[in-house]
């Protein structure tokens, strides 16, 4: 089963103070550690499964600068086999570019399965996998929680709403899009990365894909990105830890609870 | 003069809430710029859906059939299609839900049509749609416009437009349609639904929930949370990552792909706030956030709010606890 994984590089940003940057269009990312979307990290690692059980080779694909090839050697130590990352220069991309891009590059590789997150934890557009899916004339589910090939099918289980699963059979070739908690991602040691840098990483320019301007032309745009309205938030409770819980406690009682 | 869709969402023969928060949503819309709203049923024969429906629209366009009595995002993106190319709407809405998150973005592509997922307002300038969103998981929003194109397709996140208890009725006209012929074979063929939400204990009945999120960092130390838990007489519940890394069983999850609930009061422990978790706790009577970044979003909806390291703050819970 030959596998393609998507995968992009994100900024944490929890116990962070994001700030706007001055064209107000994203936030100030030299202070800010990357690190492999979380979804994606669940969906390399969901590939190198299968390749394991059932052979065949995974191949990990990123649009991003040469930084990003950081989150490409790490997929290479989890156990793909090759990777690429596209390099899109000083173009700006939306997801739908971004789906351009990949089925370019994607169309002419050999595959049974696409693996995308359902989200990227920095823009949660959640858009770039059925695009795809759709760009090259794939089955696709979304949300996917469990896979399991079966002949030229696959036995999937989509996660909805409210504690529920729904399982169905879908075609291949297919793309899912991975939702967290599929597997137990492996841990990957800084020896395994070093290593795995004798592993294939191909360089393309999106200049060389062939991609027509229109397809290259961004259909939505963020115009203004800000610091979210004041509105009435919590009310913050001060002071040292002893007074904080001893306020604590009179509000659970305060609010009928016996503790 | 315009119009709006809106695709209905149901699951077992109920139509979901998230369809008549877009319903609410869009009629405002129309209003201001005096659009059509149109409901767009793909459902079961005899869904018993459409006078419903037909309440909250100008018009509900239903295709019943039973091969659209569960969602195939094959067959809803074709007959989709064919419909948006019929009619051309200003806008589509669809919901940002598992359903949402499969079927919008390939309906964009197959129709042609921008699409912004995920959206907490619209509103028109020109003519066009802007739409605004929440990026890293809601410490910033963003707006955003869109390519000018004949329409536009948009997710909406559930809770964002919640419609009021006392929403006028509308007589909207029922048109029926058959499915077209012709239609494509679906890849993907629907088997069963699994409940994944039982278990020893049921959260939704706690009246005092002690609720840990990523922030508590590692397994071992659930135990010291759990003993705060047990002096208070409380249930222990968790957001999403401590179930995924099978540090709690599922049971214990609070949002959308877990459980709601509603206690008296909810200690939110190292928990950021993202919507998927907060939009399980919108029934809790009083929720107290801990967590060490000021700036997490779980402040916006919390009622009280400490920021600190939540060790400390279990620590000394403890202390007063164990010596009262
Ligand atoms: C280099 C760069 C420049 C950008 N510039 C702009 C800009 O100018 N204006 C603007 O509006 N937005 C810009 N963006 C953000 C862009 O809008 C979003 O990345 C896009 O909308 C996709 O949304 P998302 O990242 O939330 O992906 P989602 O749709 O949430 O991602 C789902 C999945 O798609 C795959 N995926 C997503 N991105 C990539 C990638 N880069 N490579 C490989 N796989 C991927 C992953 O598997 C991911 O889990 C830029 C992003 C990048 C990476
Ligand atoms: C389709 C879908 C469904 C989902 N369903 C759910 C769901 O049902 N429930 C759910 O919860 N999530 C759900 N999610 C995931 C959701 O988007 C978030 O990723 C998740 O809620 C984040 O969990 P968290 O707040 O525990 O972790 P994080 O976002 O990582 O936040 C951890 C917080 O802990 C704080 N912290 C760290 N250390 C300390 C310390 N020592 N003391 C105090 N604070 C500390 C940090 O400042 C941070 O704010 C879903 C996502 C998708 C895409």
């Amino acid at each position: 089963m030959n596998i393609i994984v998507c995968i992009k590089r994100v900024p944490l940003t929890q116990e962070v103070d994001l700030e706007v940057d001055e064209l107000k269009k994203g936030v100030k990312k030299d202070a800010l550690a990357y690190v492999i979307n979380d979804w994606d990290n669940y969906a390399v690692e969901e590939a190198v499964l299968l390749q394991e059980k059932f052979g065949g080779t995974v191949t990990a694909i990123t649009i991003g600068d040469e930084d990003d090839e950081e989150i490409l050697r790490r997929a290479l130590a989890m156990g793909a086999d090759k990777s690429i990352r596209i390099e899109p220069g000083e173009r700006e991309l939306d997801g739908f570019v971004i789906s351009k891009i990949l089925a370019k590059t994607i169309r002419d590789l050999e595959y049974d399965l696409i693996l995308t997150g359902v989200q990227a934890d920095d823009d949660n557009a959640a858009m770039v996998g059925t695009m795809l899916a759709e760009e090259l004339g794939l089955s696709h589910a979304a949300v996917v929680t469990g896979m399991e090939p079966e002949g030229s099918d696959a036995i999937i289980r989509v996660e909805l709403e409210g504690g529920m699963d729904e399982v169905s059979k879908i075609k291949l070739p297919s793309l899912l899009t991975i939702q967290t908690g599929i597997n137990e991602p492996r841990y990957v040691s800084i020896m395994g990365i070093r290593k795995a840098r004798k592993k294939e990483l191909v360089v393309i320019n999106v200049e060389d894909l062939g991609l027509s301007e229109d397809d290259l032309a961004q259909r939505t745009m963020i115009e203004e990105v800000f610091l979210p309205p004041e509105t009435e938030g919590a009310e913050m409770i001060e002071g040292d830890p002893s007074s904080v819980a001893s306020q604590i406690i009179q509000i659970i009682k305060e609010k009928g609870v016996s503790i | 003069m315009g119009e709006i869709f809106v695709v209905v969402e149901h699951r077992k023969g109920e139509i979901r809430e998230i369809t008549f928060e877009m319903l609410f949503k869009a009629r405002e819309l129309c209003q201001t710029s005096s659009h059509n709203l149109t409901a767009i049923l793909l459902g079961g024969k005899n869904s018993g859906f459409v006078d419903d429906l037909a309440k909250w629209a100008d018009r509900v366009i239903a295709f019943e059939d039973n091969r659209l009595e569960i969602f195939n995002a094959d067959l809803y993106k074709e007959i989709l299609d064919r419909l948006i190319r019929e009619h051309t709407p200003f806008l589509t809405l669809m919901g940002h839900t598992s359903w949402g998150m499969d079927l919008a973005p390939a309906l964009s592509i197959r129709t042609g049509l921008p699409l912004a997922t995920d959206c907490v307002d619209i509103q028109t300038e020109d003519g066009r749609p802007m739409v605004f969103r929440q990026i890293y998981s809601g410490k910033l929003f963003s707006k955003v416009s869109f390519k000018e194109s004949p329409g536009y397709l948009i997710t909406v996140r559930p809770g964002a437009f919640l419609p009021p208890d006392d929403v006028e009725e509308s007589q909207g006209k029922v048109v029926r349609q058959e499915l077209p012929a012709g239609l494509t074979e679906p890849k993907k063929e629907f088997i069963e639904f699994v409940d994944t939400g039982a278990g020893d204990i049921d959260i939704a009945q706690a009246e005092l929930l002690v609720s840990i999120g990523r922030g508590v960092g590692e397994e071992e130390n659930i135990a010291t949370i759990r003993e705060l838990a047990d002096l208070m007489g409380a249930t222990l519940s968790c957001s999403r990552p401590v179930v995924d890394k099978n540090w709690l069983p599922k049971f214990h999850q609070v949002g959308t792909s877990g459980k709601s609930v509603k206690p008296k009061v909810y200690l939110a422990f190292g928990i950021s706030g993202a919507f998927q978790h907060v939009a399980g706790i919108t029934g809790a009577g009083t929720v107290i956030a801990i967590n060490k970044d000021r700036k997490a979003p779980i402040f916006r909806v919390a009622d009280y709010g400490i920021a600190d390291d939540l060790f400390k703050i279990a620590d000394s819970l403890k202390e007063k606890l164990g010596n009262g």
